[in-house]
């Protein structure tokens, strides 16, 4: 009897009337916890009824104290006939399994009905003791600790990076046809919540056996998702990276707030890690696939890119003595492993030697029933199979591991697409493994690694590369090749140079398809998307030329699937690497030169882009150094260097004759118009409209370019469906409406979010469903941060004297853009100047300046506030603790939508409850902040014509507890706070 | 391309305060019919109707200039306002009953926003509650809301709110002991103005006090305030603090209602003007007082009588429930109107009624001094306020 949870049912409140004549409720409430009830008291005739029960206890093993959830109803009494229920409270009691998250679940709960929504709440406190078994053949894995963050948690220290874990469980979905049948109110919703409440408890109870088998005691980077696959059932699955964590004994140094928080990852400091002798490598999935199985199902692989810079792979050989040791010796730390993947997207400083490039794989598959939910193998074996292709993808680019890892599914009817998408890359393997391996190659390694461009550094062989791309010496260290451009789907590493700001980039792209039926349908779906791929590439590598940009960070690629449509989405965060070279521009080829207004039209065309480009280039604060030869000094080929410098003067010029020439067919990127269509592409290029001034947005956690943030912040959720008119279904339309979409959302949250200016979108995570025939629905959940505009002078350490080139600039051309604008064709910058830009410049220091902000006006508030962050920090904040997990789902359905205000007032509801039930278990648990939050699925379905809609949502993040740097800040002062702060050196004086 | 949901959730509420005042003034957020004018070029297409439309709501603020400002177009703005309508929609429920606002979880609002969430919900317009005050806040009296918004230029929708305000106020501290601006302050956690205003309200709703009247008209809702605020300090049973202590349960609302016992006892007021000697005697007292320093001493000395009847009339009438409702009435007919015609000054006035309040004290014959007071000393300050054009 390896535990004990106890239960106590203190009181509630704001409970509905459920009594008609009285105006009142007899509410009492039923504890379940396994097979285990216990009832409180009726508390007759109160909509806030005091139970003060005695405390509930359940025996219970550890195993059914992971899987089970705690299971709370709330009930109204009735003498005559049945009791009706009021709503229900579901508590995951994980995180108490862990000694140093949570000790206690205390606090006001919402109640939660699928019909009614929030009804009231209840308090209840909830507590464990564990009782320490050291059975070795135990199922249960109490004790490992589960992180959302993708990155190591703030208080802790990685010892060693073990791997990448996954699990997947599968059950016959309780309900899937929910409009069609006839059924008893919320019973079939709530077998529903109940059931995916237990499925996930055990997918993670499995994966934490597999960490313990690693001798593991953490997954970070945990995502786990579900599968509404219909008729064929329900499938949870999880992906993670196993790690052993050590805890900072002694909290880390204060941070002055102008620094970005993830720096505090250096203050870990790099211990070798303990040698474990012989460990277990088994950490395989437990089922394999069986032949038979795998026959029954259609499956097509779809052939997929390898985006580096251009061009698809191939094979890669082995090359260069010290690549090859280098690799010789991660491969020795990684080929235990059947899967080298990494779920993080930020890593320990030295843990990334290389990047070679974004790799990805999909595959269409046919549903089919699940037989035995205890034998999921057809999906394993489907994962497996995706996950070798993107391991040869890997080693094809010279690289052994995938980090930046994720996995996802689109699914319509039977047809589902299955993709895994991660970037290639060389890792330093001490954090891989015990110190076996280590030896004196170790010093060359770290030799070899300058500081801000060793990992854009090449990973294969130059001579022998596996697509064709253009190579250069680092412009920053001068010694080692580098590509011209580089997609990742990781966050900048914080030591990364970067030269100005960094922007949002997507690509957007719709196309259609004949409806069909199995495998008609699945053959036509995998025909596309190469296709598919290949446009997103190409746009979203047209618009990063736009941008005067020569890297992509946080690249995710969505390709959704309808009934008779494909929908590919690719978010990105363009920056401006130091190390690779300039972009070229953008050069406009049309197909019948001789035509002479033809010709003017494209020279037009071409100016405009130039003018963009240019454009762009100051609004993002893109002034690379120029270089003269001499400093090169550099075995770089002549031709290229003069083609480089060529290139750079005639962008300026709108000579296409010169442009022609000294680009080539290799450097300049040509786009050809030879028909209405290209046409039409070149055209969507410019109509992406840049964020109106003060506001920046990007989808990785933090913005290249600003690090002043302030404590200000405003996480959201926002969701659109559109119907398209099925007259006008061409490709073209179809682009342009879903292109419209987009940029008319974005539109909407500048507006909206107008008054936190200067602000940054951080994190913008958009995601693209396409529910019915003609509908399109985005969902996007974002951040926006404030920050101090004038403290944007902000040193980047390694390039001193870029920052102080950029600290003159920085102001006048934050107010002179505006101005150049508004006499400009394109859409300018609209909002009224910030009110920031009053505050004098010699305002105190960030300490000073959002004290001042965060403040509330008066705290006598009875609900504590919340924070929700899709990143993985507070700005201007320090995370204290980890609490654990949160991973809820909930289900909402009405009967009655118009009377709530039609589908817009039913979802918007819903959202606010999803958020407000968040808060109070994280208020419960103890903490002030969701980190990592993220809204893994909102399924909404709606059927106006019985007035009936539901919604799915999954969210998750991690509980933590924050302090605030002001209020740390009586402890520190004394330590230097301006010695990253060189732009306010004084400001202290002025307070 | 038509948008079938459209809908923005924070994790910290968005209130804009031009759009809560727009709700709140009652504009639609729906498609409708724009009030006023159309607005140069700026309209949403709607899909699905092919027609241009625009809310109230959203032509109002376009035509505040937002769109210039922020470079925003029609189509942001209505989805903006609907975001906005849909979040106060959701926030009603609450307000009628503020402190669950405060204690509610869905909404995440700083503290500083819900008290102005509340004190603008509650707040009213002059022009509405002068319509309404002292009437009954009954079925009745809502179905006239019509005509009331037809008069008032204020929307029928507003009109329903502020109305709804009243009575639900009313509702609340009917049946409560103690102070009324404190239970209100408490149960609607106003601002002290507010619930001030909102205890006039309520005092007058209970005493049906007539308003209306055209002589009336001149007064605005502030001078009405002003006269509740001293009744209900001076005039009603809790002002004289016994009720405490009374174990009656059936006893009285200590503020809401006039003390009974005080009124009935106002009548012995009436020797003032029945008995001629003492009637002669403090015309003589105030005459002598007040000779060469007022400016119409002789139009007061010629209406003194007159006026003395009609103040101590007033006074003995108060027993009958009808006499109370036309209280002001009759103070403006028998004290405000003479003193108008014949041009007094408002110092004049003061001084008058200081000195022949004053004067009974010296009237030997006369033993209902305390009560005096406590009658003259309200109805004093009550007549300075309702002496103006």
């Amino acid at each position: 009897m390896p535990g004990k949870l106890k239960v106590k049912i203190v009181a509630g409140r704001h409970l509905p009337v459920m009594d008609r004549a009285s105006d009142l409720t007899d509410a009492f409430v039923e504890v379940k916890f396994g097979n285990t009830t216990f009832k409180t008291d009726v508390y007759l005739k109160s909509l806030n009824p005091q139970w003060n029960s005695e405390w509930f206890k359940f025996e219970v093993d550890d195993e059914d104290l992971q899987d089970e959830p705690l299971q709370i109803t709330v009930l109204d009494h009735d003498t005559y006939s049945a009791n009706d229920a009021i709503g229900k409270v579901y508590i995951d009691i994980d995180p108490l399994l862990y000694s140093e998250a949570a000790t206690v679940i205390s606090g006001w709960f919402p109640i939660y009905d699928t019909i009614h929504g929030i009804r009231g709440e209840i308090n209840v406190v909830v507590k464990v003791d564990l009782f320490n078994d050291l059975n070795r053949f135990r199922q249960s894995s109490c004790g490992v600790k589960f992180f959302c963050t993708t990155s190591i948690p703030k208080c802790y220290r990685a010892v060693i990076i073990h791997g990448f874990v996954e699990e997947l469980v599968v059950n016959e979905d309780p309900e899937y046809q929910w409009i069609d049948r006839i059924r008893t109110p919320r019973a079939s919703n709530e077998a529903r919540q109940r059931l995916i409440s237990l499925m996930s408890g055990e997918l993670q109870r499995k994966i934490g056996l597999k960490v313990l088998e690693m001798r593991g005691n953490a997954v970070v980077g945990y995502l786990q998702c579900f599968d509404l696959e219909g008729e064929s059932g329900l499938v949870v699955r999880a992906i993670g990276t196993a790690c052993t964590l050590d805890k900072l004994s002694s909290p880390a140094a204060f941070l002055p707030a102008c620094n970005s928080p993830s720096k505090e990852m250096k203050e870990s400091p790099l211990v070798h890690p303990p040698s474990h002798g012989c460990r277990s490598t088994h950490n395989s999935p437990i089922h394999t696939a069986t032949g038979s199985r795998l026959t029954q199902n259609f499956s097509v692989s779809v052939p997929t890119l390898i985006y580096t810079g251009m061009g698809s792979g191939s094979a890669g050989k082995e090359g260069g003595p010290f690549k090859a040791l280098l690799r010789q010796q991660t491969q020795s730390a990684l080929e235990q492993r059947e899967f080298p993947f990494f779920t993080l997207t930020a890593f320990p400083p030295g843990f990334l030697v290389h990047v070679g490039g974004v790799v990805s794989a999909r595959s269409v598959k046919l549903l089919d029933r699940i037989h035995n939910p205890d034998e999921p193998e057809t999906r394993d074996a489907w994962w497996a199979e995706i996950r070798q292709e993107i391991k040869s993808h890997a080693k094809a680019l010279g690289c052994h591991a995938v980090v930046g890892y994720s996995e996802s599914t689109s699914i319509c009817e039977e047809v589902c697409i299955l993709s895994a998408s991660g970037t290639a890359a060389v890792l330093n393997p001490r954090f891989l493994q015990d110190g076996t391996v280590e030896g004196c190659l170790e010093q060359r390694l770290e030799e070899n690694l300058p500081a801000g461009c060793g990992f854009c550094h090449i990973p294969y062989d130059e001579l022998n590369m596996p697509f064709p791309a253009h190579l250069t010496y680092c412009y920053n260290c001068r010694k080692q090749k580098v590509p011209d451009v580089l997609f990742t789907t990781i966050d900048l590493p914080m030591d990364a140079a970067v030269i100005g700001k960094g922007c949002l980039i997507q690509a957007r792209l719709c196309r259609l398809k004949k409806k069909a039926q199995a495998e008609a349908n699945a053959t036509a779906i995998s025909n596309l998307l190469p296709f598919m791929e290949y446009e997103v590439h190409t746009q979203l590598m047209n618009k990063l030329k736009l941008k005067g940009m020569n890297a992509l960070f946080g690249l995710r690629i969505q390709i959704s699937v309808g009934e008779n449509m494909l929908m590919g989405l690719a978010s990105a965060t363009g920056v401006y690497l130091a190390a690779l070279p300039t972009p070229g521009g953008i050069q406009i080829a049309g197909k019948t030169p001789n035509d002479g207004s033809y010709e003017q039209h494209i020279s037009h065309m071409q100016k405009k882009i130039n003018d963009t480009i240019a454009k762009n280039k100051e609004l993002y604060e893109i002034n690379p150094p120029e270089i003269s030869e001499e400093i090169i000094g550099s075995p770089i080929p002549e031709p290229r260097q003069r083609s480089r410098l060529l290139r750079s003067q005639s962008e300026s010029s709108d000579e296409v004759t010169e442009l022609d020439l000294s680009h080539g067919k290799k450097d300049a990127f040509v786009l050809e118009i030879d028909d209405t269509d290209a046409m039409e592409d070149v055209h969507s290029l410019l109509t992406d409209v840049p964020p109106p001034s003060g506001f920046y947005s990007c989808n990785t956690e933090i913005m290249p370019g600003i690090n002043n943030w302030t404590s200000e912040i405003q996480m959201f959720t926002s969701v659109r469906v559109i119907r398209l008119s099925s007259l006008n279904l061409t490709n073209q339309a179809l682009n342009k409406n879903f292109n419209d979409l987009c940029e008319n959302l974005l539109k909407s949250l500048y507006f909206k979010l107008r008054s936190m200016i200067p602000c940054c979108l951080c994190h913008v995570n958009f995601t693209v469903s396409l529910p019915e025939d003609e509908l399109i629905q985005v969902t996007v959940t974002a951040v926006a941060i404030t920050f101090d505009k004038n403290q944007a002078l902000q040193t980047t350490k390694t390039h001193a004297e870029k920052s102080l080139q950029r600290a003159s600039t920085d102001n006048e051309e934050l107010l002179q853009f505006p101005l150049e604008l508004c006499s400009d064709a394109l859409p300018s910058h609209p909002f009224p100047p910030a009110k920031a830009v009053t505050v004098e410049k010699a305002s105190p220091v960030g300490e000073g300046n959002f004290r001042n902000r965060s403040s509330p006006p008066c705290a006598n508030s009875t609900v504590g506030v919340v924070k929700m962050t899709p990143l993985s920090f507070i700005p201007g904040a320090k995370i204290t603790k980890y609490l654990g997990i949160i991973n809820m789902f909930f289900i909402r359905e009405t009967t009655s939508l118009r009377e709530e205000g039609g589908v817009s007032g039913f979802l918007h509801a819903f959202i606010a409850e999803v958020f407000a039930m968040v808060r109070a278990h994280v208020a419960a648990l103890g903490g002030n902040a969701v980190v990592s939050y993220i809204m893994k699925q909102c399924v909404f379905m709606e059927n106006p014509n019985k007035n009936q809609a539901q919604c799915l949502i999954n969210v998750s993040g991690d509980a933590v507890v924050f302090v605030r740097e002001s209020e740390l800040e009586v402890v520190s002062t004394q330590q230097p706070a301006a010695n990253c702060q060189p732009s306010c050196t004084g400001g202290e004086v002025t307070t | 391309m038509t948008s079938e949901l459209d809908i923005f959730v924070g994790n910290t509420t968005l209130i804009d305060e031009d759009v809560y005042r727009l709700w709140l003034d009652g504009y639609s957020g729906l498609w409708g019919t724009v009030c006023g004018c159309r607005f140069g070029g700026a309209v949403v297409l709607d899909g699905r109707a092919g027609r241009a439309r625009m809310s109230d709501a959203v032509a109002l603020r376009v035509r505040s200039g937002i769109l210039e400002q922020t470079g925003a177009t029609a189509a942001v703005l209505q989805s903006d306002t609907m975001d906005h309508y849909r979040t106060f929609q959701m926030l009603e429920r609450l307000l009628h009953a503020p402190p669950k606002l405060l204690h509610q979880l869905i909404f995440q609002i700083p503290p500083s926003r819900q008290a102005l969430l509340i004190e603008r919900y509650y707040a009213f317009d002059e022009a509405f509650v002068r319509e309404v005050l002292g009437k009954k806040l009954s079925k009745g009296t809502k179905k006239d809301l019509d005509d009331i918004s037809t008069k008032t230029g204020i929307t029928l929708k507003s009109c329903r709110r502020q109305f709804d305000n009243f009575k639900r106020v009313f509702k609340v501290v009917e049946e409560m002991r103690g102070s009324l601006v404190d239970n209100i302050q408490q149960h609607f956690l106003l601002s002290d103005r507010l619930a001030r205003d909102y205890a006039a309200i309520v005092f007058f709703a209970n005493n049906r006090f007539e308003t209306g009247k055209k002589k009336l008209q001149y007064l605005s809702f502030g001078d009405f305030a002003f006269c509740a605020e001293l009744m209900i300090q001076n005039w009603t049973l809790g002002a004289v603090g016994e009720a405490p202590t009374d174990p009656d349960p059936q006893a009285d609302d200590m503020d809401m209602d006039l003390d009974k016992e005080f009124l009935q006892d106002l009548k012995e007021l009436k020797v003032l003007v029945a008995d001629k000697d003492l009637l002669d005697l403090h015309k003589s007292l105030v005459c002598t007082a007040l000779r060469g320093k007022l400016g119409v001493f002789s139009e007061m000395e010629a209406n003194f009588k007159n006026l003395s009847r009609g103040l101590v009339n007033v006074a003995a009438k108060l027993t009958h429930n009808k006499d109370v409702r036309d209280l002001f009435v009759d103070l403006v007919e028998k004290f405000v109107e003479p003193c108008r015609s014949d041009h007094w000054p408002l110092n004049d006035v003061r001084l008058f009624l200081n000195q022949y309040s004053a004067s009974v004290h010296s009237l030997d014959g006369f033993r209902h001094q305390a009560l005096w007071d406590r009658y003259m000393g309200t109805l004093r300050g009550c007549l300075l306020r309702l002496c103006h054009d």
